[in-house]
């Protein structure tokens, strides 16, 4: 007799890890963070072997919300193209976790929080974070969870440059890492981008030196502007022509200032509904964070020699051809640094005219490419 | 015993065991699996199209995505034992700068390359007047991905100017086994319809000669 078989229910489940405060967080900078919390999600089951465990790293305004609706805006997961039933990571097989950044605004400690020294949103008090602190409280929360070695890491954009900082940091506790559309460092280029994001936000009045929680204000305006500046260079130059070229809101211009063009309604839009799910604060911090990293400057300056002890690491490094953030160029400066560590890696271009954002969006080849790699990653772990 | 094609098999005969190996212009990955499953070597690709990667990445090989002619700089000097070049050196811009790359990268090279000195090639030149269209080099001139063609002589005459070595070197036709070969005979420019070389550096160590047959045991 055969029964058939009942469609399992996804196991999901979330919440918020607060380490006690023998437990700090120790950063790069030398300061502490006391009774740190990090705020997670994730999908599926632990194995018995605890082998199944991927941690998937977020990009810089998204957060643990991988592949279930959002808490704020209502929309669905960032990354539902990789993660869910039938997909490359698939909660049937896989125990795939998120976790807030520190220093992000999602439920993980941050500048919003309360300082507990003072009782009052830190704000400008909360000390400057980097890459690899924000992957030192992710290996707190795996190591809390009793997860002893990864399947895999993996992340775009900001999450890719975790995910370097994984392998650099604790190559022993990861068996592959998955890098899309990032780089080893920030561009001079990179840096300008955020630079103006930051003035936008401190330029506005509410801000009020970083405390406008403490006054009840919020300095909207400013972090609109910024996410305005950021988002078109999400975008290529094709993807914004091809969305709105010079078509106008309304029949003929205004003869003035209001949005007469679609890109412009586009932006005020993007920048405006940004402003309801992340803090100006955050904004400063991880753009920072962003900024300061630089995978080989702490090894003397030769990539390669970070990757030395994730010899034995399966690397699988994507690109978009027009990316221009983070540009195939730095790819492939990953690249031939994994290489000349002697690390297993692959690397694979994808034709896209979609910008940077493509690592989000529908891109086929991203998407075989990755369903290859994490099948024969399932493969060689006995997954399947 | 799936079909395995008679370069490979070559191929698979001449590579030491437990060897690390680059296959530029890898495909989906074939020769890289057998090569790994029956020889235990530590392999790598170069492949220039994405949908070539993606069935190397499924196959769990490691496999950059890249160009024989721009991306082998990449790779550190002495980095591989063997560096592979199956039928592509006729279709890189720069075949010198190619194999002289190959042999930075790695102790030996393997490469295999039709051969524009078969008969079949000058009879249908001399005949016809026109470029050449055989079952080796099947596409017209003017779509050919062959971009620079090479007899076996001009071909020894290159391993000679780059200082290499040939340490084996076999004939191959469509179907039939490798047949073994010594190029510097002038029927050999004659008869072989693609060719398949074993080279190594002239002040490197001779490789010991691989085992005669085939390994499959058939």
């Amino acid at each position: 007799m055969t029964l058939a078989a009942e469609p399992e229910a996804i196991v999901e489940d979330g919440g918020t890890w607060t380490f006690p405060p023998e437990k700090p967080l120790v950063l790069d900078s030398g300061a502490r963070i006391e009774g740190l919390q990090v705020a997670w999600r994730s999908y599926g089951a632990l194995n018995a072997d605890r082998s199944n465990a991927v941690l998937i790293c977020h990009a810089l305004t998204l957060d643990q919300y991988v592949a279930s609706k959002h808490p704020t805006t209502g929309k669905p997961g960032w990354w539902t193209r990789l993660v869910g039933p039938g997909r490359p990571l698939d909660p049937t097989r896989h125990f795939i976790l998120c976790a807030n950044v520190v220093g992000g605004c999602m439920g993980s400690t941050g500048p919003a929080s309360i300082n507990p020294a003072t009782g009052r949103p830190w704000g400008l008090a909360f000390p400057v974070i980097t890459i690899a602190d924000m992957v030192r409280a992710q290996a707190m929360l795996v190591e809390a969870m009793g997860i002893e070695t990864l399947l895999a890491v993996v992340g775009g954009s900001m999450g890719g440059m975790q995910v370097l900082q994984w392998a650099a940091s604790y190559p022993e506790r990861l068996f592959s890492a998955v890098c899309v559309a990032s780089a080893a460092r920030h561009s001079a280029q990179n840096i300008a981008f955020h630079e103006v994001g930051r003035q936008a936000i401190m330029a506005d009045p509410d801000w009020r030196g970083g405390d406008y929680a403490v006054h009840g204000a919020r300095p909207e305006k400013g972090l609109a502007v910024a996410r305005m500046a950021a988002h078109i260079t999400y975008l290529s130059e094709q993807a914004l022509q091809r969305k709105f070229g010079r078509e106008l809101q309304r029949d003929g211009l205004s003869w003035g200032f209001d949005a007469d063009f679609q890109v412009e309604s586009y932006l005020r839009h993007q920048g405006a509904s940004f402003v309801d799910r992340f803090d100006a604060n955050s904004y400063l911090y991880i753009t920072r964070a962003m900024d300061y990293f630089d995978l080989a400057a702490a090894h003397g300056g030769v990539l390669a020699e970070a990757f030395k002890a994730a010899r034995d690491i399966r690397f699988c490094v994507l690109s978009f051809t027009s990316d221009w953030l983070y540009p195939t160029a730095e790819s492939r400066h990953i690249v031939r640094a994994l290489n000349a560590a002697g690390a297993r890696a692959s690397f694979v271009e994808i034709e896209s005219d979609k910008g940077h954002d493509a690592f989000l969006l529908d891109e086929p080849v991203m998407d075989s490419a990755l369903a290859g790699f994490f099948d024969s990653i399932d493969g060689a772990r006995g997954l399947r | 015993m799936t079909q395995v094609r008679e370069d490979f098999r070559e191929m698979l005969r001449l590579v030491r065991p437990g060897a690390r190996a680059l296959d530029v212009g890898c495909g989906g990955g074939e020769l890289l699996e057998l090569l790994t499953r029956e020889k235990d070597i530590d392999g790598r690709g170069v492949e220039i199209s994405p949908q070539g990667v993606s069935a190397c990445l499924a196959r769990g090989l490691a496999v950059m995505q890249g160009d024989a002619d721009r991306d082998l700089e990449q790779f550190p000097t002495g980095a591989f034992d063997y560096a592979i070049l199956s039928q592509t050196l006729q279709a890189t811009r720069n075949p010198r700068q190619v194999l002289s790359e190959l042999m930075r990268i790695a102790d030996r090279a393997v490469v295999s390359f039709p051969n524009f000195g078969h008969w079949r090639v000058r009879w249908s030149l001399l005949r016809r007047g026109r470029m050449p269209e055989t079952r080796s080099l099947p596409e017209p001139w003017w779509s050919t991905p062959n971009i620079h063609l090479c007899t076996l002589a001009d071909f020894n005459a290159l391993v000679e100017d780059l200082d290499l070595r040939i340490e084996a070197s076999a004939a191959l036709a469509e179907g039939q086994p490798a047949r073994p070969m010594d190029p510097s005979r002038g029927i050999e420019n004659w008869r072989a319809e693609a060719a398949l070389f074993l080279l190594g550096r002239r002040d490197g160590a001779v490789e010991p000669e691989a085992p005669p047959g085939d390994l499959f045991g058939t």
